[in-house]
């Protein structure tokens, strides 16, 4: 698969929202650790090469990203331990300095910002959630989640009001005066989201939140973090290693190896139409039902058919109508947002999906191209 | 040649064999350098004591002011600082002794001398010790609750009643402008070191010495800088007390979990805020740690502090030692440990306080403590003037109770230390002299009968066995400079002491520790009785002793013994109680007994942890080896002593303090590189 073919649908989300500004931009980011990091990106003028950079003692952690991210976007990040998510989401908040590249938050450029301005930046606009929590474990809850708040200078009174809200919404209330050791690793996240959440932040950095924690609070949490993002709508730059987690929230993904962001796409564009072959070999066990909206597997309306009352909206993931499209023991229409039917799905393609081996990609792949 | 490459017992027994037969072949003989070595450093504290001249009276010299003669004089700077440094910590010990006692000297700085003389009536008036005892337990109440407010309170009346009070206030005093000031110093120092690697760098070594410098070497350049007198008693102890809280400082700072620090960061914490709110609080147990290092630090230098001028407890209990007033001793000792326990537990109380906010208090409530002391210093104040009318003796018991004229014990303590003279004389007196003759004369002149060469071998070799090249020549150096002063015999007599020390407390602080660390309610036990124990200053532990050996070495082996093994039982209890429960299941699976187990699993696992622990040993011993020489021994601590009374003493003291850290050090290289090697090897670091 070439490239370009994965690009255009990108393309076209981006046209889509082009009328307004990025929120995050990346223009060629590199984070390279070593003492002599920026030695040797003079000396390559700016072409990395891991390998010969590893000779010299350096560590590439991001290698040359661009991307742009928009307002209310999910844009998870995905890739194996070390490939540099968490690298990349330091840089893009800046808790390290990346050694090249522009990155803007809103326009503003933050790796020439004043100290004094980032700090203004991080209290108005940013909110980060840790894969261990690092919650303060000398303050309670509700000053763990008031602690932005009092950094920024609100009073002590107006602070822990708000504090209590949050915990509210995170569903902690009446365990406000636990310490951090008192409570469980989900309950902690809570507090860790409370947080983050306290100064209301436009941008919301998640650096594997949930998997610290065991399976079924991790469904739980994912279930929470969805409701928070209906109700708040965030830009939010989501890093995981969980595949299914990512294709439960994302918007879109970001599939990094080795530092190099491989493929930057939509859940679906990048199972269909993997960029490269690592993008192929990543997606191959996800369940496809998971990732293809039922439109992708529907036929166009035959007036002569009879089908039954049932009607599934076009932009349902198949895993969730698929039982009851096989129910209905006839062909199902498909509405669009308006009610309108824009074609009909049969239980036979369904099932192709549902039960089709993984190897029958291509097959699979040619029945979904129209 | 290959198994002696790899077996480091067969190394050592090979270094043994040589180590002996450079005993046996070379004779004892002044002039042989294999013997002894030259002196060549022996100038080298008479270049100390004429720099620190030059610096006192000649660098630099400033125009200063002088009031008295109304002229402007020239003084060098270091003794215009120092001066300045003395007034300022002479007046915050004067002002918070004088609000516990009362006085005038306040009022004098802010007035004169005539002025005070004129009118009688500008007296500061002392608290009645009713006050400070309810106040302390308020305290205690408001902070923990309960049990510490009856403890402060109980701690403050044993010490009012038993006639203590005013020399207890004078070291409360003492130590409560000390210990502060050596918190904020060492935080301050920390976290420097922890933002700065070239300050770390620099304070590192500085540190390592300074943990293992005698107490005693720090008077002798302290009373030089600043003279005689509390302040430089409280000098003494801030450059001793601030060593351990900067190292904490820095270990806990360095634990904070990078995630924490970057969520401060998010949050938007400036640097400053970064630190206190954040990376301070979250190194709060490692810190807490250093506050109670200090505190019991500033304890412990009560008595050797009180060497230079400081007045309080120290110089009554050395006056009592002296006179062999034991049960005097003793009174006064447990008045020192109950101030070490009041005020380490109130700090620790006051560094874990919460606060409530969903409380919606009325005024009283939030002014609670406040009202309270309001009513506790009338009833004290009404109590004190009752007892004026009530007392005409002129001891007014409601308001101060006088020096010594409080109860005492002192006869029932003296008759106990009789009748076990008494009693066991004979018995005590066998021990004494079969200790003495028997065992600590021979080990001490196979001590002196090393040759010098001998020495370097068995501890260079050691070194070498143990980290290879650069232990060798790290412990080698240290050796050197030792063996190049004048001091190298005493020496010898220091090392004897504490290694026969260190032997026995090993031996019983890993025997006890194991028995101990069998199950939880025994470990958690003896942790509490070491946790306890540590609280007493050092000097503490020769009151018992002399009670039962009067003057003389056995004295001092038996107290250092004593000491020594609490870090050695602690240490041991620990490292078992570390073990992984699954390693031990895994052994019982395979179907190992108990002591199998222990021998096979635990001891293996815990050794890196004990071997620390040894080393800790190595420190107490040599400190209280150096403080026995107050009880009399013939050691470098002695010369150290002596030092103090000479006129140029600094040099050295200072010297001479130096080859008892380097002994410490020595030793330390050793038996670190060992217990780091260890736990990598087991993969535990
Ligand atoms: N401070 C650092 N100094 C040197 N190398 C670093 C540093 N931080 C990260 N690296 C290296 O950069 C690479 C990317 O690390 P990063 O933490 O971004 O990975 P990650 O994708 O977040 O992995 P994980 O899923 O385990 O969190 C790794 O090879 C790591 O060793
Ligand atoms: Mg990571």
């Amino acid at each position: 698969m070439s490239t370009e073919e994965s690009t255009t649908p990108s393309t076209q989300t981006t046209t889509s929202a082009n009328s307004t500004q990025p929120v995050i931009r990346c223009e060629s980011v590199y984070k390279i650790f070593g003492d002599n990091a920026k030695r040797m990106m003079r000396e390559t003028g700016g072409v990395v090469d891991a390998g010969k950079f590893e000779e010299a003692g350096c560590i590439v952690g991001v290698n040359n990203a661009s991307f742009e991210v928009y307002p209310g976007e999910l844009l998870i990040i995905m890739g194996l331990s070390g490939s540099g998510k968490s690298t990349l989401l330091r840089c893009i908040s800046r808790l390290t300095d990346a050694t090249a590249g522009e990155i803007f938050i809103e326009g503003q450029d933050i790796l020439t910002m004043k100290n004094k301005q980032l700090i203004e930046l991080r209290r108005s606009k940013m909110g980060m959630v840790f894969q261990s929590f690092a919650l303060l474990p000398h303050k309670t809850v509700l000053e763990n989640i008031a602690f932005p708040l009092q950094v920024k200078g609100e009073s002590t009174k107006d602070s822990i009001e708000r504090a209590k809200q949050m915990t509210e919404l995170v569903g902690l209330a009446g365990r406000e005066n636990y310490f951090p050791r008192q409570l469980s690793g989900g309950q902690q996240q809570r507090v860790g989201i409370a947080r983050s959440l306290a100064i209301e932040p436009d941008i919301w950095f998640l650096d594997e939140p949930f998997s610290a924690l065991d399976p079924l609070i991790r469904k739980e949490m994912q279930d929470e973090f969805l409701r928070l993002q209906g109700v708040l709508s965030k830009t939010i730059l989501f890093v995981t290693h969980d595949f299914d987690e990512a294709l439960r929230l994302a918007d879109r993904i970001a599939i990094m190896k080795d530092g190099v962001i491989e493929q930057l796409d939509t859940p679906a564009n990048i199972v269909l139409n993997p960029a490269t072959e690592y993008v192929r070999k990543f997606t191959e066990e996800v369940p496809r039902e998971k990732v293809l909206r039922i439109d992708t597997v529907m036929d166009p309306v035959d007036p002569a058919e009879s089908v039954s009352d049932l009607k599934v909206p076009q932009d349902a993931l198949i895993a969730t109508v698929a039982e009851s499209v096989l129910n209905a023991g006839k062909p199902v229409s498909v509405v669009n947002d308006n009610g309108q039917i824009v074609g009909t799905v049969h239980a036979t393609k369904v099932i192709k999906i549902l039960f089709g081996s993984r190897s029958d990609n291509q097959t699979s792949d040619q029945v979904e191209q129209p | 040649m290959d198994t002696l490459s790899e077996n480091k017992f067969l190394q050592f027994l090979l270094l043994l064999g040589i180590f002996i037969v450079l005993c046996m072949i070379i004779p004892e003989s002044e002039g042989n350098p294999l013997w002894r070595l030259p002196p060549l450093l022996a100038g080298l504290p008479l270049m100390i004591n004429n720099g620190v001249d030059y610096l006192m009276f000649d660098w630099l010299p400033v125009a200063v002011y002088d009031p008295d003669i109304e002229e402007y004089e020239q003084i060098p700077i270091m003794r215009q600082f120092t001066r300045g440094v003395s007034g300022f910590i002479l007046f915050m010990i004067e002002l918070v002794r004088e609000l516990l006692l009362g006085g005038v000297k306040t009022i004098v700085t802010f007035t004169s001398w005539d002025w005070a003389t004129e009118n009688q009536w500008a007296r500061w008036p002392a608290l009645p010790w009713t006050v400070v005892a309810g106040g302390a337990a308020l305290l205690g109440y408001a902070l923990s609750g309960w049990g510490l407010a009856i403890f402060a309170g109980v701690a403050f009346s044993y010490i009012a009643v038993f006639g203590q009070w005013e020399p207890s206030m004078q070291t409360l005093s003492f130590v409560l402008i000390a210990a502060p000031v050596s918190v904020c110093l060492g935080l301050a120092l920390g976290v420097w070191a922890y933002k700065s690697r070239i300050a770390e760098a620099i304070l590192n070594p500085i540190l390592n010495v300074a943990q293992i410098m005698p107490h005693f070497s720090y008077l002798i350049p302290v009373m030089v800088f600043y003279g005689i007198g509390d302040h430089a008693g409280a000098i003494a102890t801030i450059i001793f007390a601030t060593p351990p809280m900067v190292r904490l400082t820095l270990l806990g700072l360095k634990k904070v979990p990078a995630e924490v620090t970057e969520a401060g960061l998010m949050n938007g914490c400036s640097s400053w805020q970064l630190l206190r709110r954040v990376q301070i609080p979250t190194a709060r147990r490692d810190i807490l740690i250093g506050v109670n290092q200090v505190i019991m630090q500033c304890l412990a230098m009560v008595v050797i502090a009180s060497l230079i001028g400081a007045k309080g407890l120290g110089n009554d209990l050395l006056i009592a030692l002296n006179r062999l007033r034991v049960g005097l001793a003793l009174e006064i000792g447990v008045c020192i440990v109950l101030i070490a326990i009041v005020l380490d537990r109130l700090s620790m109380a006051w560094a874990n306080q919460q606060t409530d906010y969903f409380a919606n208090q009325s005024f009283t409530e939030r002014h609670k403590h406040l009202l309270i002391f309001l009513v506790i210093f009338c009833a004290g104040v009404v109590l004190a003037f009752l007892g004026s009318l009530v007392f005409k003796e002129g001891f007014n018991y409601f308001y101060l109770i006088p020096h010594n004229k409080g109860i005492t014990t002192e006869p029932f303590w003296q008759a106990g230390v009789d009748w076990i003279w008494d009693t066991f004389f004979y018995s005590l007196k066998a021990f004494n002299e079969w200790l003495i003759v028997d065992v600590l004369i021979p080990i001490k002149t196979a001590y002196l009968g090393m040759p010098v060469v001998a020495t370097f071998t068995l501890a260079m070799g050691a070194g070498f066995i143990v980290g290879g090249i650069r232990s060798a020549l790290i412990v080698g150096g240290f050796l050197l400079f030792i063996a190049l002063t004048e001091w190298w015999d005493r020496a010898l007599i220091t090392a004897y002491l504490m290694t026969i020390a260190v032997l026995i407390s090993g031996t019983i602080g890993i025997i006890v520790g194991t028995l101990c660390a069998q199950n939880k309610l025994s470990s958690r036990f003896i942790l509490t009785v070491c946790d306890t124990f540590q609280t007493f200053p050092s000097f503490i532990y020769l009151i018992p002793v002399m009670m039962l050996f009067g003057v003389t070495d056995t004295s001092v082996v038996i107290a250092i013994v004593v000491y020594a093994t609490i870090p050695a039982t602690r240490y041991t209890v620990e490292g078992l109680r570390s073990v992984p429960e699954s390693l031990h299941d895994a052994g019982s699976m395979s179907g190992v007994n108990r002591l199998q187990r222990y021998l096979s699993i635990e001891l293996p696992m815990s050794f890196p942890h004990m071997a620390l622990g040894i080393n800790q040993t190595v420190v107490f011993a040599l400190s209280m080896v150096i403080i026995g020489a107050l009880i009399g021994t013939d050691d470098l601590g002695q010369l150290i002593l002596k030092s103090l009374s000479e006129k140029s003493g600094v040099g050295n003291g200072l010297v001479l303090g130096f080859c008892v850290a380097f002994i410490g050090l020595a030793i330390d290289q050793i038996l670190r590189t060992w217990a780091n090697q260890r736990k990598a090897a087991l993969d535990l670091a």
